[in-house]
């Protein structure tokens, strides 16, 4: 048994022994459990992959005469961005496009610039160009706002996440006949490809499949800066189908994460536009893991043929939330180029970078070697698997026009 | 017996002529044509790989250089941005000819542009778009 404050002692004093959720596999493989929990520290995940869910909130500062941008409205290099807050705090999502841009009116749309492109301009220093209009007040006369601006020159820059970092997800697939246009990028007509996205055993929330030591509060590598878990992600959902080694069989935790933009990499937060679907923003995330125990270190050491996903058809039971899975298979299979549907051999593809895991999980574990990068206790758990949260549908009710309301 | 996968641009004068017939009459060449088009300045573009003799590879070459065709090699028109790229491998199936792979220790991606055939279905599917084609 270890405390995280032990393992901060060691860390300060240059003597932690931390290793990634790679190495670890082999190591209690060779060890075994107990020995391995006694001689190592942390455990140090990573993950690169497409999450829509993030954005960032900038204060630019207040122009002369004042401007409220707050209910009017504003763009970065042509991307709106969400002013409803006070007078110059803004916030840029990652998936917002420019108002003219044609979208999926020549089917399948490219979706070439919009948010996460922004954040990754932003991150890199150039120079964004705003433009703001506003109503006027007494207080905040000016109506318009041109102004190039600069993220060294911002009030705040914070990268705000509200879901990442899934643990586990679909893997997708298409039974129809002809080519669709996902998420989960193009899926051939009749199990032509099967596209995955996760680090499998490098992904932060597999390593920890009970939220045991990842918590509110937990410090985290973000974008190549530091960050923290502010929340538990949208459409949390610790319930679903487990294996007996505690790993969910579908799309469960999440964690909302947030991080001071300014100390970030443009190489970790990059845009990435989907054919026929949008935008989005690959986003580098590490977690650390502590060893506080032998329990801690299994988890930790789970390996790829040790964690399963479903597959999933993206033609109709996707979109027509009809729930149920074709197939199971585990992420060894997956990166192994093809597994086998419906009696079928498929070929497979990753919308995670596997190989920029490795590397943020290479990259936590120098920070934390080096002594710059200390674990944080966290302040409160996770949505665990006895809390009762899920992920509801919406449960639609329609609304009925009176005749009145009609004219 | 040699096999090459090359470019030909043709200049406006030359779209009505049967280059390719000759190429197979004369020169006993074998031909795959991979991808053709006619461009709004009505210069002909196309990509094919031509399998023969390697004196009548050469011949045929000649033959084409004399006519005014330019050729160039197909592995300099498709690239990849290595900055770009993030080796993911969304493109891996579907590439047609196995030409993006992915290496099974270091997850990377690797780009074998002699063995791309132009299809270009990689290009678009990219999500950073570090696939370029300059044709």
């Amino acid at each position: 048994m270890k405390t995280i404050k032990e393992i901060n002692e060691k860390i300060r004093k240059g003597e932690v022994v931390v290793v990634t959720a790679e190495e670890i596999i082999e190591l209690v493989a060779k060890k075994g459990a107990k020995k391995a929990a006694q001689e190592v520290d942390v455990v140090t995940t990573g993950t690169f992959g497409p999450m829509c869910s993030s954005g960032a909130y900038f204060n630019i500062g207040h122009s002369k005469p004042r401007i409220k941008l707050g209910g009017g409205a504003c763009r970065l290099n042509d991307v709106p961005v969400y002013t409803g807050f006070a007078a110059v705090d803004i916030y840029l999502g990652a998936t917002a496009i420019p108002d003219d841009d044609p979208r999926n009116k020549v089917f399948p749309g490219e979706f070439k610039y919009g948010g996460a492109h922004v954040i990754n301009e932003i991150v890199s220093g150039a120079d964004v160009r705003l433009e703001g209009h506003a109503y006027g007040t007494d207080c905040y006369p000016r109506r318009k706002l041109e102004t190039y601006i600069n993220i060294k020159d911002l009030n705040e820059a914070v990268l705000f996440n509200i879901r990442n970092c899934y643990q586990n997800y679909n893997v997708a697939v298409n039974l129809s006949d002809k080519p669709i246009y996902t998420y989960m990028g193009m899926l051939k007509p009749n199990l032509g490809n099967a596209n995955y996205c996760s680090a499998g055993q490098l992904s932060p929330l597999l390593k920890d499949p009970y939220y045991k030591t990842i918590g509110i509060g937990t410090r985290i590598f973000l974008g190549g800066g530091i960050g923290y878990v502010s929340w538990q992600g949208t459409q949390h959902n610790p319930s679903v189908k487990r294996k007996e080694n505690g790993i969910p069989q579908a799309p469960a935790g999440t964690l909302a994460v947030i991080g001071d933009l300014k100390q970030m990499q443009q190489k970790w937060l990059v845009g990435v536009s989907m054919l026929g679907y949008g935008v989005s923003l690959n986003v580098g995330i590490g977690v650390p893991i502590p060893i506080l125990d032998e329990e801690v270190v299994k988890a930790a050491a789970v390996a790829d043929k040790e964690i399963y996903a479903q597959v999933v058809d993206y033609s109709r039971d996707y979109p027509q939330m009809i729930p149920g899975s074709i197939a199971e298979v585990n992420y060894s299979q997956l990166k192994s180029g093809k597994i086998i549907v419906q009696g079928k051999e498929v070929p497979t593809g990753n919308l995670s970078s596997y190989s920029k895991a490795r590397e943020i999980a290479e990259e936590l574990k120098k920070w934390i070697k080096k002594g710059d990068f200390l674990l944080s206790e966290p302040v409160a758990a996770l949505p665990g698997v006895e809390s009762g949260y899920g992920l509801k549908p919406l449960k639609e009710r329609p609304i009925e026009q009176s005749p009145q309301e009609a004219r | 017996m040699i096999s090459k996968k090359i470019v030909l641009h043709f200049p406006q004068r030359l779209v009505d002529e049967p280059i390719v017939y000759k190429l197979v009459k004369d020169f006993d060449l074998k031909f795959n044509i991979l991808k053709a088009s006619v461009t709004p300045e009505e210069e002909g573009l196309m990509v094919l790989e031509l399998t023969g003799k390697a004196e009548n590879y050469d011949s045929g070459i000649e033959y084409l250089n004399s006519c005014g065709v330019k050729i160039q090699s197909l592995s300099h028109d498709v690239t990849r941005n290595d900055v770009k790229c993030t080796d993911c491998g969304v493109c891996i199936p579907i590439c047609p000819v196995a030409a993006l792979e992915v290496d099974s220790k270091t997850r990377k991606v690797a780009f074998h542009n002699k063995k791309c055939i132009a299809c270009e279905l990689c290009v678009k599917i990219c999500p950073t778009r570090a696939m370029q084609v300059h044709f």
